[in-house]
C-alpha cells in the first residue's frame, strides 16, 4: 500500500494570489483565523442582542428611539414587543452556541494549532477543511437572514428559543417569527451540522494519521486530546441533530406530524377541522426533545472541552510545572465526553418522563462530577507550588477554573430531579449554563487568544490592556450571573420579556438593574479586547519564536509559521509536552524536540518529573 | 538532520507517530468516520420511527404478495450489487482494471435496478392514496384498533422519509461509482476500496430498513 508514512502526502505548494492565500485558502492556519473572525463577528451580534434584552428587562417602558428606527415592527416607538424579546432570546442563544462556542474553540484554535502541535504540515483533507469553513459561513448568513425575513412578523427570528421545541417550531403559523424565520433557522442548523461533520472527520483523521515521529498519543499536549474528543463528540452528535432537523422541516413543509400531537388548537382552530390548520396527529414533541438533547448535551462539551485543553496547557506553561496527573487528565476528558452521551434526559426532567428514567439520568449526570473534579483538582495541583507568571493568558486560564467550578457546582444542584423541577424554568438555570458553558468556554478562548496570538501574528498582545480587560470581564461576569442564581431561587421565570406584572418579583428589580449595568460594563470592556487585538496585529511587541518559554511543537517554528508549518522538514518528538522544571536541565523547560542525549548527559534525575512520563504508549 | 537521523532508533510502534496506526490512508479512515456519522443519522430516524410506531396504532398494510415479494426482489438487487462490488474490489486488488470496471458497472446496474423498482413501488403506494401526511381511506378503516382508534398517518411520513433518505444514498452512491469507473485508470486500488466501503454501507442500511419498515408491516390478517 502506498503512503505508509506522511512524506509526499498532501504537499500543496504555497499559494501566491490573494484569493488563494487569504479567501479560498487550503492552509489550516488561514482557515483557523477565518473561523475565529467569523466567531468575532457572530459574538458581536449575540452580545448586542443580550444588551437589548437586558435593557428591556431592567428599564421597562423606556423609549429607545434607535430601536424604533432599526426595528419599526418589533419595537414600535422604541419599545420592544414581547415577541421581539423572545426572538432575541432565540437568536442570541443560537448564534452564541453554534457560531461562537462551537466555531472559535474547535474550528478556530483547533484548526490552527492541532496540526502544528502534532507536527503535521496541514490537516488531512485541506479541501474539506476549506469547505467546512465556507459551509459554516453560509449557515451564519442563513441565520442572519432569519432576522430580515421575520421582519414582517415584527420579530428578528423565531421565538422558540435555541432548542426549537416542537410543536411551536413545527407549525408555521404558531406565532410570529415561526414562518420563514423558523425555516431559515432549521436550514441554518442543518448546514452547520454538515460543516461540523466535515470538520470533525478531518480533525480525527489528522490526529490519528498525521502525528509526527515520536508523537505518541501520551506525548500529545492536552489541547490535542481535547480537540480530538470534541471532534468525536461532534461526529456522533451532529448527525442526530441533522436527522431531527430533517424531520422538523418535513413537519413544516410536507405536512407530516413527527413532532405534532393530535388535538392541537391554533388560534382557536382545532387541527383538521379547517384548511388553515390541516390534520396533524400522532406525533411526539418529546421525540424532538430526545433528538435535540442527544445532540444538545454533547454540544455543551463541544463548547467547553477545548477551553479545558487550553487551560491545562496554559496553566502548566505559566506555573512552570508539568500538568499534574497528565494521564488522569486524558481519561477525565474521555470520561466527560463519554458520559455526555448518556445524560441528555436531565434537560427533560420536566417533560413528564418516568421517575425511573429521571433517576437514571440523574445518577449519570451527577457522576460527571467525578471526572470534572479530577480535572479541577489537577489544575489546582498544577498551580500548587509553581513559580507562577501572571500573564493575561494565565489570568484567563485561572479565571476559567474559577468559572468552571462556580458554574459546575450548580450542575450538581440541577442534576437532581427534585431540585430541577421547581428551578428548571427559572433564572437559576440561565445562570448555571451561562457560567459553565458560555463564560467559562469564552474565558478558555480568551486565554487561548492571549497565549497563541504571538504565534499567529508574530507580535504580543498588550499586557496592560489585557489585564484591564481580564479584571473588568472577570468581575463583570460574576456580577451578572451570581445575582441570577438568587433571582432563580426566588422564582423569576426565564424568557419573560418583563416582570412588571408580578408583585412577588418587584423586590428583585434593583437586582435586575444591577445585572444589566454589569452586563453593559462587561460588554464595553470587550471593546478594549477588540482594540487590543487589532492594534497588536500591527503595533504589538515582536514576539520571536517562543515568547512564553513553552515546550510544545508550535513554539519550535517561526511566528507566524510558514505555509507548511515547519519549513520543509517535520519535527521529531522525544518527550512529553509539559517538561518544565526538569531537575538538572539547563533551562526550566525542555522542548518536545530536544533529544534524549542531552538529558542523559545531565543525569538521570528526571524520572517522575513529568506528570505524563516519557515512555508514553508502548506496544 | 542529526535529530532526524537519531529518530531512526525509535521503535516504529503503531501509535508512536510517523506511521498510519490503522495501516490505512487518510481517505479510507475518513470514509470510515463518515460511515460512523451517517449511520447515526439513520439511527436517529429509525429510533424516531420505532418511538412513534410504539406510541401509535400502526397500520400493517403490506400483503405478502405483491408488496413483500416485490421488496424482496429489490433487496436481492441490492445484495447482488454488494456481491459485484466485492468482485470489483477483488479485481482491482489484482490490478485488473478492465474487470474491475466491468464489475463496478454491474454494481451500478443493480443499484439503478433497485432505484427503479423502488420508485415503481413509491408510485404504486402513492396511487393507492398514501401520502406523507395521510393514509389511504380504506386503510384507515381496515387497520383501526379494536377500540376504534384510527391508524396513524405517520406511517406514510416515516415510510417516505426513511426510504427516501436511503434512496438518496443509493443514488449518490451510483454517481460516486460512475465517477470511480470513469477515472479508474488514474485511481489507486485504495480508492476503489473506499467506494466499496460506501456502497456496502448503503446496502447495510437497507438491511435495517427492510425488516423494520417492510417485514414488520406485513398484513398477517389479524384485523
Amino acid at each position: 500500500m502506498s503512503g505508509e508514512t506522511h512524506e509526499a502526502v498532501h504537499r500543496h505548494p504555497a499559494p501566491t494570489g490573494f484569493i488563494r492565500k487569504y479567501i479560498f485558502s487550503l492552509d489550516h492556519k488561514v482557515i483557523g483565523i477565518q473561523y475565529i473572525m467569523l466567531a468575532l463577528v457572530a459574538v458581536l451580534v449575540g452580545m448586542t442582542m443580550s444588551v437589548l434584552m437586558r435593557m428591556n428587562l431592567s428599564w421597562p417602558g423606556t423609549n429607545w428611539p434607535i430601536l424604533g428606527t432599526l426595528f419599526p415592527g418589533g419595537a414600535p416607538d422604541g419599545m420592544m414587543t414581547p415577541e421581539f424579546y423572545l426572538s432575541l432570546v432565540t437568536m442570541h442563544g443560537t448564534i452564541m452556541v453554534f457560531f461562537v462556542l462551537t466555531t472559535a474553540p474547535q474550528g478556530g484554535f483547533g484548526n490552527y494549532f492541532l496540526p502544528i502541535q502534532i507536527g503535521a504540515e496541514d490537516m488531512a483533507f485541506p479541501v474539506l477543511n476549506m469547505l467546512s469553513f465556507w459551509v459554516t459561513l453560509v449557515g451564519f448568513i442563513v441565520i442572519l437572514s432569519a432576522i430580515f425575513f421575520s421582519g414582517a412578523d415584527s420579530t428578528v427570528g423565531p421565538i422558540g428559543g435555541w432548542t426549537g421545541y416542537a410543536p411551536l417550531s413545527a407549525l408555521p403559523n404558531a406565532g410570529p417569527g415561526q414562518g420563514m424565520g423558523m425555516n431559515l433557522w432549521i436550514i441554518s442548523i442543518a448546514i452547520f451540522c454538515v460543516g461540523s461533520l466535515l470538520g470533525a472527520l478531518n480533525f480525527i483523521t489528522t490526529l490519528l494519521n498525521m502525528r509526527t515521529r515520536g508523537m505518541s498519543l501520551m506525548r500529545m499536549p492536552l489541547t490535542c486530546w481535547a480537540w480530538f474528543t470534541t471532534a468525536v463528540l461532534a461526529l456522533l452528535s451532529f448527525p442526530v441533530l441533522l436527522g431531527g432537523g430533517i424531520l422538523l422541516l418535513l413537519d413544516r413543509l410536507a405536512g407530516t406530524s413527527f413532532f405534532i400531537p393530535g388535538g392541537l388548537y391554533l388560534s382557536g382552530i382545532l387541527s383538521g377541522t379547517d384548511e388553515r390548520f390541516p390534520l396533524h396527529t400522532g406525533g411526539s414533541p418529546i421525540l424532538w426533545q430526545h433528538l435535540f438533547w442527544f445532540f444538545g448535551h454533547p454540544e455543551v462539551y463541544i463548547a467547553i472541552l477545548p477551553g479545558m485543553g487550553a487551560t491545562s496547557h496554559i496553566l502548566s506553561t505559566f506555573a512552570r510545572k508539568p500538568v499534574f496527573g497528565y494521564r488522569a487528565m486524558v481519561f477525565a476528558i474521555f470520561a466527560i465526553g463519554l458520559l455526555g452521551f448518556f445524560v441528555w434526559g436531565h434537560h427533560m426532567f420536566i417533560s413528564g418522563m418516568s421517575p425511573y428514567s429521571a433517576m437514571t439520568f440523574s445518577i449519570l449526570t451527577l457522576s460527571i462530577g467525578v471526572p470534572s473534579a479530577v480535572k479541577t483538582f489537577n489544575w489546582l495541583g498544577t498551580l500548587w507550588g509553581g513559580r507562577i507568571r501572571f500573564t493575561t493568558a494565565m489570568l484567563f486560564a485561572i479565571g476559567f477554573v474559577s468559572l468552571f467550578v462556580a458554574g459546575g457546582i450548580t450542575g450538581l444542584v440541577l442534576g437532581q430531579t427534585s431540585l430541577d423541577l421547581p428551578m428548571h424554568d427559572t433564572y437559576f438555570v440561565t445562570a448555571h449554563f451561562h457560567l459553565v458553558m458560555g463564560v467559562a468556554s469564552i474565558f478558555g478562548m480568551f486565554a487561548a487568544t492571549y497565549f497563541w496570538f504571538p504565534k499567529m501574528f508574530g507580535r504580543l498582545m498588550n499586557e496592560s490592556l489585557g489585564k484591564f480587560h481580564f479584571w473588568i470581564t472577570f468581575i463583570g461576569v460574576y456580577c451578572i450571573f451570581v445575582p441570577m442564581h438568587t433571582m432563580g431561587i426566588v422564582g423569576m421565570p426565564r424568557r419573560f420579556a418583563q416582570f412588571t406584572e408580578y408583585e412577588y418579583l418587584k423586590t428583585l428589580h434593583p437586582l435586575v438593574v444591577f445585572v444589566s449595568i454589569a452586563a453593559i460594563a462587561t460588554v464595553l470592556a470587550q471593546i478594549v479586547f477588540y482594540f487590543n487585538l487589532l492594534w497588536s496585529i500591527f503595533k504589538g511587541k515582536r514576539a520571536g519564536e517562543n515568547p512564553w518559554d513553552a515546550t510544545t511543537l508550535e513554539w519550535t517554528t517561526a511566528s507566524p509559521p510558514p505555509h507548511d508549518n515547519f519549513a520543509g522538514h517535520l519535527p521529531v518528538v522525544y518527550r512529553g509536552p509539559y517538561e518544565f522544571a526538569v531537575p538538572g536541565a539547563a533551562n526550566d523547560f525542555v522542548m518536545q524536540t530536544e533529544p534524549e542525549v542531552i538529558l542523559q548527559a545531565v543525569g538521570s534525575g528526571r524520572e517522575g518529573t513529568s506528570g505524563n512520563g516519557h515512555d508514553g504508549h508502548r506496544h | 538532520m542529526s535529530t532526524e537521523a537519531r529518530a531512526e532508533h525509535f521503535p516504529a510502534a503503531d501509535w508512536d507517530g510517523g506511521v498510519f496506526p490503522y495501516r490505512v490512508g487518510h481517505r479510507k479512515l475518513g470514509m470510515w468516520l463518515f460511515i460512523v456519522s451517517d449511520s447515526l443519522t439513520f439511527s436517529a430516524l429509525l429510533i424516531g420511527y420505532s418511538y412513534l410506531r410504539a406510541s401509535n396504532v400502526w397500520p400493517t398494510p403490506f400483503p405478502f404478495y405483491p408488496s413483500i415479494v416485490f421488496s424482496s426482489v429489490m433487496t436481492f438487487c441490492l445484495l447482488s450489487s454488494s456481491l459485484t462490488m466485492v468482485f470489483a474490489v477483488s479485481a482491482s486488488s489484482r490490478g485488473d482494471r478492465a474487470k474491475a470496471r466491468k464489475w463496478i458497472l454491474g454494481t451500478i446496474f443493480f443499484g439503478l435496478a433497485f432505484l427503479v423498482l423502488h420508485l415503481i413501488e413509491w408510485n404504486h403506494l402513492y396511487s393507492e392514496g398514501l401520502r406523507p401526511f395521510s393514509l389511504p381511506a380504506d386503510w384507515v378503516t381496515r387497520y383501526a384498533a379494536p377500540d376504534g382508534t384510527l391508524p396513524s398517518p405517520l406511517f406514510g411520513a416515516t415510510f417516505f422519509t426513511i426510504t427516501g433518505l436511503h434512496m438518496f444514498h443509493v443514488f449518490t452512491g451510483a454517481i460516486y461509482l460512475a465517477v470511480v469507473a470513469a477515472r479508474l485508470n488514474k485511481l489507486k486500488h485504495e480508492d476503489v476500496e473506499i467506494s466499496g466501503l460506501y456502497w456496502h454501507f448503503v446496502d447495510l442500511v437497507w438491511m435495517f430498513v427492510f425488516p423494520l419498515i417492510y417485514i414488520m408491516s406485513v398484513d398477517i390478517g389479524t384485523h
